[in-house]
């Protein structure tokens, strides 16, 4: 679990340019890491090619937070 | 020049595509060609290519069908590498009159000509927004934007690719992924060989220039909105019509 998140922290400072300390379970990344629609999009992509698995439109959209991406990740392993 | 870049055609077996095809493998590219149902011929097409001394594969696919399409994409980023260039070409006609045409006559026509863009276009975003780079060309038809008697379906579905042209080129662009469109008019090819002697002086009476065009006339346009030359340029039609529509 913590493994997952610190994966997922570190793809999330590399693509979003974004502070390390703002990255936590609860941060949202439209609201709190200024993501666009597009920046979602290719995080989710880029979750899909280091984590090794698809993850469908339908879920992709669900995918708010840090944490619903860790917690659907963990769900997939 | 269009050096190790790779592309992939569709429709690319006979006319236009095959001219496109051809005409980037002689700036560099290697090339994938898609067919429908020609594969001698796509082979053809291939072979030359290999002659030009560029790598090429051909696809089966039917740009209508969205399995079809994510397979031939994967094939060709697969075979090449990357995908760098993106030529939806892949085109049918089924005229009649408006009042005359069938349900199935439209829609063979939105499927094969707009849907066909759109599916393709999907299916290649996500390796050119990981590469920040990519060129999405395509091939709408100068009716598309004057409209066309006998042609409501095919009309339809051309000026349909150019609106889907302006929003990919819009939604991409920060990606550096530009998508522009070419508008021919009068083509010589199998497509326009089905006219009928009257219908084809009419259309050249409406063209300034006195005569159709090529297919190299629309590859090489097509090729520069592929090329660095055209860099600052996103979201446009090119119209290739000698001079139909000003
Ligand atoms: N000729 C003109 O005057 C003119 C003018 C304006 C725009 N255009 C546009 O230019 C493009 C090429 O036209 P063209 O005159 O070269 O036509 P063409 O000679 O009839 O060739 C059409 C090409 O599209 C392929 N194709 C058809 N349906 C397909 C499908 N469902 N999936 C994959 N490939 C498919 C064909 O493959 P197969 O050989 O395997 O059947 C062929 O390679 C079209 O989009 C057309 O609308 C043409």
């Amino acid at each position: 679990m913590a493994d997952v998140f610190e994966q997922v922290k570190q793809i999330v400072i590399d693509r979003l340019d974004v502070d390390e300390s703002k990255v936590t379970l609860e941060a949202s990344f439209k609201e709190d890491l200024e993501a666009d629609s597009l920046d979602v999009v290719e995080l989710v992509m880029e979750l899909e090619d280091q984590f090794d698995t698809e993850i469908s439109d339908e879920d992709a959209e669900k995918i708010a937070t840090v944490g619903d991406a860790v917690n659907y990740i963990n769900s997939k392993q | 020049m269009l050096t190790g870049k790779a592309a992939l055609v569709t429709g690319a077996s006979r006319g236009i595509g095959r001219e496109i095809a051809l005409e980037l493998a002689r700036k560099g590219a290697n090339v994938a060609v898609n067919y429908s149902g020609s594969k001698e011929k796509a082979e053809a097409v291939a072979e030359e290519i290999r002659a030009i001394g560029q790598e090429s594969i051909v696809i089966q696919a039917n740009v209508a069908e969205e399995d079809s399409v994510k397979a031939m994409v994967k094939e060709t980023i697969d075979a090449f590498g990357s995908l760098d260039i993106l030529v939806n070409n892949a085109g049918i006609t089924r005229d009649n009159l408006l009042m005359r045409m069938k349900e199935e006559e439209f829609d063979a026509v939105i499927q094969t000509n707009l849907k066909g863009v759109f599916l393709c276009t999907k299916a290649v975003t996500r390796q050119m927004m990981k590469q920040r780079a990519g060129r999405i060309i395509n091939v709408a038809s100068i009716v598309g934007v004057s409209g066309n008697p006998g042609q409501a379906n095919y009309v339809a579905a051309k000026a349909g690719v150019i609106g889907l042209t302006k929003t990919a080129a819009k939604e991409l662009a920060a990606r550096n992924v530009l998508v522009n469109a070419v508008a021919p008019g009068f083509i010589t090819t199998d497509m326009t060989d089905e006219l009928t002697e009257d219908q084809k002086q009419a259309m050249q009476s409406m063209i300034p220039l006195g005569k159709p065009g090529k297919p190299e006339d629309v590859a090489r346009v097509v090729r520069f909105l592929a090329s660095e030359d055209s860099n600052y340029m996103t979201g446009q039609t090119l119209h290739i019509d000698g001079g139909m529509v000003m």
